[in-house]
């Protein structure tokens, strides 16, 4: 089965949870009062799920022929095995590392180990070109974000700033 | 009209507000050129720096000179290495990039700048004229017709996704509209589909969702694929030398401007169809109606099949904005993105932002007009410096767009959690580009999700249930419409085929 398919497989699967939230569990906190409106929350979900169920079974069971497609320019998943998965994985796994430690370790900590880290991921191995290029440019954004804009980043990590 | 160009003139002459242009326009050409950042992941970072200005037209006109900026950018690193940061471009790169290897990436540059400026700045006037036109007969419609008018926009832009794709979109914006009820919405004073979880109280941030699906795979591909970037050798970048073009060519490229304005301006109207399309039709058609010789030279180098693709655009990207500013209705990612910034800025737009608000209105038309000419009297000669950025080697490149990335989402909200939700929906979003499904459907019906259920509420509790669909002939008509817009692409589909082996003769 393509992945296309499997993927319709699995928005069927959400719609169905969803419809199952929309038609047997919602209404159940319903105050009464709002059970005379002609319009309850779980109205347009309703009307929603029927048709996200009826276009994922029609692409699942492949209704509508897609044509072969033959465009080099596009990526494409059967020259997986040619492509840097690796290096993508590894970068996905940094930014969410860049997630959990933006707030403890401070802003300028964690982007400049996001980006010093993030070329060598790619293969960068100038050190010194590396540190630099990714001090001035957290330093800056900082400056750019905190300071001109106004949007408050904490810059340290929790131990200097106390929070 | 006269008086709203003067409300518009008072309000974008001012300093702050030409600052913007001139920024906007700056910006969105240096993001523009880099591959994978494509107009709407820039607009999606400008977006928090837009809510900090506060003041809505001023956010709005540094929007729209991103937006200009950017798909000028586009066009530039199309013509001088061949690799188009936007799909709307890449008609452009069949004679800009030929022209190019001649040597004479000078005068592809101010060919694409000129056509850009007289697309750009025919559009705007179109949409002076058009635009007041449709808001007056909008003023008309009621909850239900806004309902009907939105599933129509809805189902326009899945119709007009192209071969066998129509029934995947459709099913990308029902899933973005289910995206849309989660949290608490307006309407009703209760969370809904939160799973208990507390981060999801305030539903997805739209932010979150447009970097998700568009900059996030984008960068993913980069990364996968190294020959999709064509960045780090500079060699091509550096030679820039001559800008002039000669009074004969001018003369040749003139009428193909004028046409291909209008037409890209009346596509970009379309939901749906957009820059793309129109770039595309506007290299085919003129292919077509050239000369015997003329059809020799395209995809050589014809300064025509620059001028084409170009106007018709730019043409297009300001036809977009006619739905968008009378109807509250996108037709395109980029303008959704936009939609969702006016809502984060307490504008409704619709035929009410016309009456209500005119100086938001006729500062943007103002500021199209500025911005044309900033890209034409200030980017272009300092195009031979902004094209230092595609010199950048990949290894720092790649790392800075996650990092913008990620500061897209960030900086709005201050949650480290939207950080996580971003890295989850852009490997899901890769997924779907992997297995050929559009994504824009997916955003547009997010953002367009609270307008639908709210009219449609108000629709149903007017008439006591769904019978305004028959006691309103205006909403029948256009719920029909929509439906007839669903099944025809079937026939359509034939003919984009047919169409789309014409124009791969040029490639």
């Amino acid at each position: 089965m393509a992945l296309d398919r499997w993927l319709a497989l699995v928005i069927l699967l959400i719609c169905l949870a969803y419809g199952y939230a929309a038609y047997f569990t919602m209404d159940a906190l319903l105050p009464p009062i709002m059970k005379r409106s002609p319009i309850w929350p779980s109205s347009f979900p309703k009307v929603l799920v029927i048709g996200g169920i009826l276009l994922s079974l029609s692409i699942l069971l492949g209704l509508e022929k897609s044509p072969e497609k033959k465009d080099a320019a596009d990526i494409n998943l059967s020259r997986l095995h040619e492509y840097k998965v690796g290096q993508a994985v590894l970068l996905l796994a940094l930014m969410v590392a860049y997630a959990l430690l933006l707030r403890p370790l401070g802003f300028l900590a964690a982007t400049f180990l996001f980006l010093t880290v993030g070329s060598f991921i790619l293969g960068e191995r100038r050190y010194i070109t590396m540190g630099l290029v990714a001090a001035i440019a957290a330093g800056t954004v900082w400056y750019l974000v905190d300071v001109v804009l106004g949007i408050f980043l904490s810059p340290f990590p929790f131990f200097v700033s106390g929070g | 009209m006269l008086e709203g160009l003067l409300t518009g003139l008072s309000t974008a002459f001012t300093f702050t507000n030409i600052l913007m242009v001139v920024g906007g326009c700056l910006i969105g050409t240096f993001i523009g050129m880099l591959p994978g950042l494509g107009p709407m992941s820039i607009i999606a970072i400008m977006i928090p720096v837009a809510i900090t200005i506060g003041d809505p037209s001023a956010a709005l006109i540094l929007l729209a000179g991103v937006y200009y900026g950017a798909v000028f950018g586009g066009s530039t690193s199309s013509i001088l290495i061949n690799a188009p940061g936007v799909a709307s471009t890449v008609a452009t790169s069949f004679d800009g990039y030929p022209l190019a290897r001649k040597g004479q990436a000078g005068k592809a540059l101010t060919v694409a700048a000129i056509a850009s400026f007289s697309g750009g700045t025919i559009g705007a006037i179109l949409l002076m004229v058009f635009a007041p036109a449709l808001a007056s007969v909008a003023l008309l419609f009621h909850s239900s017709e806004y309902f009907a008018l939105m599933v129509v926009g809805l189902s326009a832009i899945a119709a007009f996704a192209g071969t066998g794709q129509v029934g995947k979109a459709l099913l990308m914006t029902f899933l973005g509209l289910m995206m849309a009820t989660v949290g608490e919405g307006v309407l009703f004073n209760a969370p809904r589909f939160t799973m208990g979880v507390m981060d999801l109280q305030s539903g997805f941030g739209f932010i979150t969702l447009a970097m998700a699906m568009f900059a996030l795979p984008e960068a993913i591909f980069l990364v996968l694929d190294p020959n999709r970037s064509k960045t780090g050798d500079g060699s091509d970048g550096g030679k820039i030398k001559n800008l002039r073009i000669t009074g004969e060519e001018a003369r040749s490229i003139t009428p193909v401007i004028g046409r291909q304005s209008l037409q890209g301006f009346f596509i970009g109207v379309l939901p749906g169809a957009g820059a793309t399309i129109a770039s595309f039709l506007g290299y085919a058609v003129e292919r077509n109606i050239a000369s015997k010789e003329e059809q020799e030279q395209f995809g050589k180098g014809s300064v025509k099949g620059i001028a084409a693709p170009e106007s018709a655009n730019n043409a297009a990207c300001t036809g977009s904005f006619v739905p968008l500013l009378t109807l509250g209705i996108p037709g395109s990612g980029t303008t959704a993105i936009l939609l969702g910034a006016l809502i984060a800025l307490n504008v409704s737009p619709g035929p009410r932002l016309m009456v209500d608000e005119p100086q938001i209105f006729w500062a943007v038309i103002i500021s199209m007009y500025l911005g044309n000419l900033v890209l034409l009297i200030l980017n272009l000669p300092l195009i031979p410096y902004i094209a230092k950025v595609l010199a950048v080697p990949r290894n720092y490149l790649i790392p800075f767009i996650l990092f913008f990335t990620l500061m897209g989402a960030y900086i709005g909200q201050n949650n480290a959690t939207e950080l996580l939700i971003l890295v989850g929906f852009g490997i899901c979003a890769t997924l779907f580009r992997f297995a050929d499904y559009p994504l824009a459907p997916l955003l547009i019906g997010f953002i367009l999700g609270p307008l639908l259920e709210n009219n449609f509420s108000r629709a149903m509790q007017l008439y006591d249930g769904v019978g305004f669909v028959w006691e309103r002939p205006m909403t029948l008509a256009l719920l029909i419409l929509a439906v007839v817009l669903v099944v025809l692409p079937g026939y359509r589909a034939r003919r984009a085929r047919l169409r789309a082996e014409g124009v791969a003769d040029g490639d």
